[in-house]
């Protein structure tokens, strides 16, 4: 900054103030010239068909070298460069955003089309070409993922119990490690796990909803228990003091003062789980095998499941392939819709039971 | 469960010796717990010892019982460069990207939108691969297909963008971006914590000596959080590693490799070339799968198990 002279010194001008105040942008300066930019790039972007991506691309350049200039011209380079660089992050953010609003925009609008009642209320048995639904695979999901909490929960709950209540020293260090570790298991080796330990017992065409259920467990197991531990964590120490001060047993008091202290929080990390596996296609795929009526037992025979009737429809379409690309798109209009809703009403039950906690 | 519980009142003789008497109770909750917690390494375990039982066949198996006739080693390398190679551009794409996510949330954006921001962050994480599967084909491919003829005409001398473009965008350019937007929310998420416990007084003692935000930044919350965003970006590796269903659905492999990104010629990856194949294997092919799939979970497992290292030690170092 040697260049600008006036920074040198701190004489105070006619008002009183230190000349070392510079001169800075009027408050809403920057955000008209990007606001100005925005509305040309969407007024070219409807009367010319250049790429939009493209136009937005220059949008950007152009207003962030104006903002660039006319900063570095009144508030001097730092300041310029702090201005680019709130221009670089945040653009980056808009960027990182667009795909979730294009796949929202791009699933409703495709996904409509076959969103019907016939759609809830009808299997794929014997259907060739349009009509059909999918009733067997939002069936054999509820199903699938039933039986994976059933197994996931308590499992997952009780090393969360163990890790927070009972445990100490390498066993509990190795056990953290370890879960940590099994989050990143890939969903289609959890599978291939599923279907070597079923096929050791049942031979090698074994295909069960159950054996679908093994593997989203493997899965689930690992979200369960940090999200448990983590909300076992913050229940308050002088409750637990308080229970055995009154002479009650340890496990008496986990399961009566710590475990309902924390109950909101468990409820909610568990919808949270069950939304992250609910549309595990990889590892059903290769444990459930396709099914086109509806199967409601988990232990016997194959069984539909939304992932998987995604995949197929749109991978293996028939001729004309419009009617299967139309039930895919529903399918994943419905996966969608189940995996927000479990999402919201996850933080719903959190904001509205959950306050104790904190 | 009732009858686990114990009488109230212990003999008031003793009441001091009665301290060490584990309750029947006690013993039988601990006992859950432990076993509760002894399954899931147990079944950690399980994965790598069942794996390895069926994948044993195609280790032994002479080589041209392979497909490929080959072995299984010449068998997997392709598909490993492949997993490799997709993962690789996620991470380059998703890096930069995900920082900025974390930095816009908890240093730029109003505090009071900030919340609802992360939250929208995390509902990308959530959505299913396979919708993001469907997504890639059917919108960023062809979307892609401009980029691609622009790359293979005035970047073609570079390896990667040698050409000739694919039409139909099932490159693995696109792959890779895709894969980008889905570890994004995963390595933001671990970025954004870390960032957000930044020392308030190391952020106000540079803002206070006339730093502007961008360079209390660079000072206090990017060296603050490096090595946490270096483990984010493996736990995001690993997700890219193991990814499934979008890979299989987007690209249009051919088992060859192959640096070139954006032509209709791409290698294959471990993960998707299993959920292709699977279905209509049987015999040594389904253990020649597993085999791979044994490849897939050692190498994620190294992936995750340093980025855990990574990160436990910077939390450790920052706290």
């Amino acid at each position: 900054m040697s260049s600008r002279p006036a920074t040198a010194g701190p004489s105070p001008d006619v008002m009183g103030r230190p000349s070392v105040v510079r001169g800075t942008l009027p408050r809403r300066g920057p955000l008209a010239v990007y606001g100005i930019a925005a509305a040309i790039v969407v007024a070219l972007g409807l009367a010319t068909d250049v790429n939009l991506a493209l136009l937005a691309l220059a949008g950007a350049a152009v207003a962030g070298a104006v903002v660039y200039t006319w900063s570095r011209r009144v508030e001097g380079r730092r300041r310029a460069f702090d201005r680019l660089m709130t221009l670089g992050v945040t653009s980056a953010f808009l960027l990182a955003v667009t795909p979730l609003v294009s796949l929202v925009h791009t699933v409703v609008a495709r996904g409509g089309a076959r969103f019907d009642l016939e759609f809830f209320t009808d299997d794929a048995r014997n259907v060739v070409g349009a009509g059909g639904g999918a009733m067997h695979a939002i069936i054999g999901t509820l199903v699938i993922t039933g039986v994976a909490t059933l197994f996931s929960v308590p499992i997952g709950v009780m090393a969360a119990v163990y890790m927070v209540e009972y445990g100490h020293g390498r066993l509990k260090k190795l056990l953290t490690f370890f879960v940590d570790v099994m989050t990143g298991i890939p969903s289609i080796v959890a599978g291939l796990f599923a279907y070597a330990l079923f096929v050791i017992f049942f031979g090698p065409s074994v295909r069960l909803g159950v054996m679908g259920a093994v593997a989203l467990s493997v899965l689930m197991i690992p979200i369960v228990v940090r999200s448990t531990e983590e909300v076992l964590k913050i229940v308050p120490n002088s409750l637990r003091e308080a229970s055995y001060a009154l002479g009650v047993s340890k496990w008496r008091t986990i399961v009566k003062v710590v475990l309902p202290t924390a109950l909101a929080g468990i409820v909610t990390g568990s919808m949270i789980a069950v939304s992250r596996i609910i549309g595990e296609t990889a590892p059903l795929l290769i444990t459930t095998g396709v099914f086109s009526s509806v199967n409601g037992n988990p232990f016997e025979g194959r069984m539909a499941n939304l992932p998987v009737y995604i995949f197929n429809q749109y991978k293996y379409p028939g001729t004309p392939p419009d009617p299967y690309l139309d039930r895919a798109w529903a399918a994943a209009l419905t996966l969608i819709v189940i995996v927000m809703v479990l999402f919201l009403a996850a933080r719903l039950v959190y904001r509205r039971f959950g306050t104790e906690v904190r | 469960m009732s009858t686990a519980s114990p009488p109230a009142d212990p003999p008031p003789a003793a009441p001091l010796a009665r301290k060490t008497v584990r309750r029947v109770g006690d013993r039988i909750f601990s006992g859950a717990a432990v076993g509760a917690g002894a399954l899931i390494l147990a079944v950690l375990a399980g994965v790598a010892i069942f794996l390895a039982i069926k994948a044993w066949p195609a280790f032994t198996a002479s080589a041209d019982e392979i497909p490929g006739d080959g072995g299984i080693v010449s068998y997997i390398a392709p598909l490993a460069f492949g997993t490799v190679l997709g993962s690789v551009i996620a991470i380059v794409i998703a890096v930069p990207l995900a920082v900025a996510v974390a930095l816009y949330v908890t240093m730029f954006a109003p505090r009071k939108i900030a919340n609802s921001i992360s939250y929208l962050v995390d509902l990308l994480a959530a959505v299913p691969s396979v919708v993001y599967g469907l997504w890639g084909i059917a919108v960023l491919g062809p979307a892609a297909v401009g980029l691609h003829k622009w790359l293979a005409e005035y970047l073609g001398f570079i390896p990667l963008f040698e050409g000739p473009a694919s039409v139909t965008g099932r490159t693995m350019l696109v792959v890779g971006v895709v894969l980008a937007v889905m570890i994004l929310p995963i390595i933001s998420a671990v970025a954004r914590e870390v960032f957000s416990q930044t020392p308030r007084q190391q952020r106000e003692a540079a803002l206070a000596l006339g730093a502007t935000r961008w360079e209390m930044i660079r000072m206090t919350v990017l060296p603050f959080g490096k090595s946490a965003v270096i483990g984010g970006s493996m736990l995001g590796l690993g997700r890219a590693l193991g990814e499934t269903l979008a890979v299989s659905i987007i690209l249009s492999a051919s088992g060859i490799v192959t640096l070139n990104l954006i032509s209709s010629g791409n290698p294959s990856t471990i993960a998707a070339n299993i959920a292709l194949q699977f279905p209509e294997s049987s015999g040594l092919k389904i253990n020649v799968l597993i085999a791979s799939g044994l490849a897939l979970f050692a190498i994620t497992l190294v992936v995750n198990m340093a980025a855990r290292a990574v990160i436990s030690r910077s939390s450790r170092s920052s706290a």
